[in-house]
């Protein structure tokens, strides 16, 4: 009999070391710390390595997720970091900010027993190992091909597009419309959920591989898509959801209202926590309300309670019904950040100066389920309730960006926005040009994003080897 | 990253910066605006473009030095690199054959409306323009505006050129003129919305450019809502140019002033050491 079948099943899902919400309340520096390195060779030892491995299939980017953990279990980490990047070229980012408990976690064997493998915190400890080691080890880089590439956006998506065409021997330029790569990874996750440096140096690893970066351009404007095309043999959109959405309710253009994207682009691009050093302003408020429940009202809630404002989350369905990953709000949960549910605001009542200072609800009760099989939340009548508040972050999301659509003829829209593109190889309306990310499907996931740069990068590279 | 060519205070408190930017001045169309940032941990403010040079690769903006940004911008000298300048933002200003054009403008709109009244000149419109300041001391440009409009006017609020008074006296020019077809107002908010409170009882259709407190530019983050005709609309990728009657002026400058006391705090903090650096 092989040792394996003989070792008994340890369901000892490994906690991961976190900062002490009394003290990580007070900074912005990373909340979770990462395994040890024994933690880590200890929760992957755990697991079974299936021959059919159903967390591989739920993986958008399809890591042969088994082989890189038995490569932790036997201690061979250069080993797992080659394995991890041979499909995902941002690990670091993915390990922080993936939803595993609705992917490849959710598929472990183990789930039933209530200790799935720990897959996202495994994937973070090999990157963040590599990066330890020093300068990462270059990708081999297939001889040039001639062609290049043009990508629009510096986010997940363009930046998977851009990783996996220039290993092909394509010649690659990203097109950024801010002055940082990144895309939301910079302006939209905080700091204390992902740290900065390891965007930059995700970065600063394609720069290495050849990838060239034009910020501060923003393509439809500094330049038409069309003009583009005359330069470069096919063109990536990944301009991703940068449209907020506001709830139409009187009162939101109060000063002290903001978008989630405003408010965390001032903290996180603009470094708005480092004020007057940095010179982008924020206002110190006392009583912030977020309105959403998705990741981004977690990260404007725990942003605000990090500036020291008592902090509400603002849903108006339940806990249950919660669209952010459990793990955001047990940690605003643990921060003390106070959840009012099923609550819905209906107006923003302003003080003689126009600023906003309080916020006029309804309770809501959960009625028959909508099209998004969740139940839908109904108005309880005359249950008008007022609160005081010095703020308000509307985080209900965003629709695709406008620019490129606008300023682009033949490019097939949606209903939204979004720009249309085949969901198997991301082919837009428009001869040569693809699109995948937020642009197409509207605000979801990185991994989503870096899915569809992935099945993009693979068609234009066929497209390009025939041309 | 933009080099900057030339700099100079052209008027009092106003300054005239010269950028290099090929792209940007390939593209820029009258009206619309850049983004920029004054230094690496610099905020990011927009800017009107007043002219343009596509043989030389040029972008030219007046800014008026109000606050902690357009004073470290007034403190940069030629050779000097910003390290961000993105655009043309926002839609050009519609330039169509309307007939009699008046173009208003004040402060750092005297520049902006140069290339406006420019391309509406060259579209075969008559163009009037009329110049605002506190006094005279403060136009600048007048002989290319001279050169561009069929007639220039002024209104200094000591009399000390033209009209005395505001823009408030916009109706007696319009009476004299007219018929006016539209008018078209570049400067401080203040500006535009008394001009185009002047112009509504005379019905004449009047755009202005509005001036919001941006970041982004694309329309990614919303600060720079504005209410116009009871929707909210995005300065930056709606506008900039709206239908001044239609405006919300109350709203537009209540949320101008949102950062007012935090824009005093790095004055404080630290203008003195940049006195002594440039001493």
């Amino acid at each position: 009999m092989p040792e394996v079948q003989k070792k008994k099943l340890d369901l000892n899902r490994r906690e991961m070391p976190k900062q002490a919400p009394h003290v990580r309340r007070h900074n912005f520096s990373e909340v979770a710390l990462g395994y040890p390195v024994e933690v880590a060779v200890a929760e992957a030892e755990r697991c079974l390595q299936c021959k059919k491995s159903q967390c591989v299939s739920k993986c958008p980017v399809e890591i042969d997720i088994p082989a890189f953990i038995r490569c932790i279990a036997e201690r061979d980490f250069a080993g797992g970091v080659r394995i991890l990047k041979d499909k995902n070229c941002l690990p670091a980012i993915c390990g922080r900010v993936c939803p595993q408990e609705e992917q490849c976690e959710e598929a472990c064997v183990l789930r039933n027993k209530g200790g799935q493998i720990a897959i996202g915190r495994l994937e973070r400890f090999l990157a963040d190992w590599e990066a330890a080691q020093g300068p990462p080890e270059v990708a081999a880089i297939s001889s040039p091909t001639g062609k290049s590439v043009a990508v629009v956006g510096a986010g997940p998506a363009g930046l998977t597009v851009a990783g996996d065409l220039i290993k092909l021997g394509h010649r690659v330029t990203i097109f950024e419309a801010l002055h940082l790569s990144g895309g939301v990874l910079v302006y939209g996750i905080p700091e204390f959920r992902l740290p900065k440096a390891i965007v930059s140096r995700e970065v600063e690893y394609l720069h290495s591989l050849g990838v060239e970066f034009v910020t501060d351009f923003v393509v439809g404007k500094s330049r038409s898509l069309d003009s583009l095309l005359q330069e470069y043999d096919a063109i990536f959109i990944g301009a991703g959801a940068g449209l907020p959405w506001f709830m139409n309710i009187p009162g939101e253009n109060l000063n002290g209202v903001y978008s989630a994207n405003e408010y965390l682009t001032r903290m996180n691009l603009m470094k708005g926590f480092l004020f007057p050093e940095y010179k982008t302003p924020i206002k110190m408020h006392r009583r912030v309300a977020v309105v959403g429940g998705g990741n981004v009202a977690m990260d404007c809630a725990r942003t605000a309670l990090r500036l020291g404002a008592d902090t509400r989350i603002l849903y108006r369905r339940s806990r249950q019904e919660m669209p952010a990953r459990q793990e955001e709000i047990e940690n605003a949960e643990e921060e003390g950040v106070v959840f009012d549910y099923l609550t819905l605001p209906v107006r923003y009542i302003g003080d003689e100066n126009g600023w906003v200072k309080q916020v006029e609800f309804l309770r809501m009760e959960l009625g028959e389920p909508d099209a998004s099989g969740r139940r839908k939340p109904v108005p309880i009548k005359g249950s008008e309730t007022i609160l005081e508040m010095d703020a308000v972050v509307c985080a209900i999301g965003n629709s695709p960006n406008p620019l490129i659509p606008r300023t682009t003829a033949g490019l097939e829209v949606g209903k939204y926005g979004n720009i249309v593109a085949d969901e198997e190889n991301g082919k837009t309306t428009k001869d040569r040009v693809w699109a995948g990310g937020d642009v197409v499907t509207g605000a979801a996931t990185v991994i989503l994003a870096m899915g569809a740069g992935r099945k993009a990068a693979r068609s234009i590279d066929q497209y390009l080897a025939s041309c | 990253m933009a080099r900057l060519l030339e700099t100079r205070m052209i008027v009092p408190n106003l300054h005239l910066l010269t950028l290099e930017a090929p792209t940007i001045a390939r593209e820029v169309k009258p009206g619309q605006f850049v983004i920029v940032r004054a230094e690496e941990d610099g905020e990011r403010i927009p800017l009107s473009v007043s002219d343009w040079d596509v043989e030389a690769g040029t972008v030219t903006a007046v800014v008026m030095n109000v606050g902690s940004t357009t004073g470290r911008l007034a403190e940069l000298a030629a050779g000097d690199e910003l390290p961000t300048l993105v655009g043309p933002l926002g839609n050009p200003t519609e330039i169509e054959a309307y007939g009699t054009v008046l173009c208003v403008a004040g402060c750092y709109g005297i520049g902006s409306i140069y290339p406006i009244a420019r391309a509406l000149k060259a579209r075969g419109n008559r163009v009037l323009i009329a110049l605002e300041a506190r006094s005279s001391f403060l136009f600048f440009w007048e002989d290319r505006l001279r050169a561009t409009a069929d007639r220039l006017f002024f209104l200094t609020r000591d009399g000390s050129k033209g009209l005395r008074g505001h823009v408030g006296r916009l109706g007696e020019i319009l009476n004299a003129e007219q018929p006016v077809d539209r008018v078209i107002i570049n400067g401080c908010t203040f500006l535009m919305k008394r001009g185009s409170d002047a112009t509504r009882p005379l019905g004449i259709r009047t755009i202005v450019s509005l001036n919001p407190i941006m970041i982004d530019g694309t329309g990614m983050c919303g600060v720079c809502r504005v209410t116009v005709g009871n929707a909210t609309r995005f300065a930056c990728v709606d506008g900039p140019d709206f239908d001044g009657h239609e405006v919300d002026w109350e709203e537009l400058l209540q949320r101008r002033k949102t950062y007012l006391p935090e824009e005093v705090v790095p004055l404080r903090t630290s203008s003195c050491e940049r006195r002594h650096h440039e001493a």
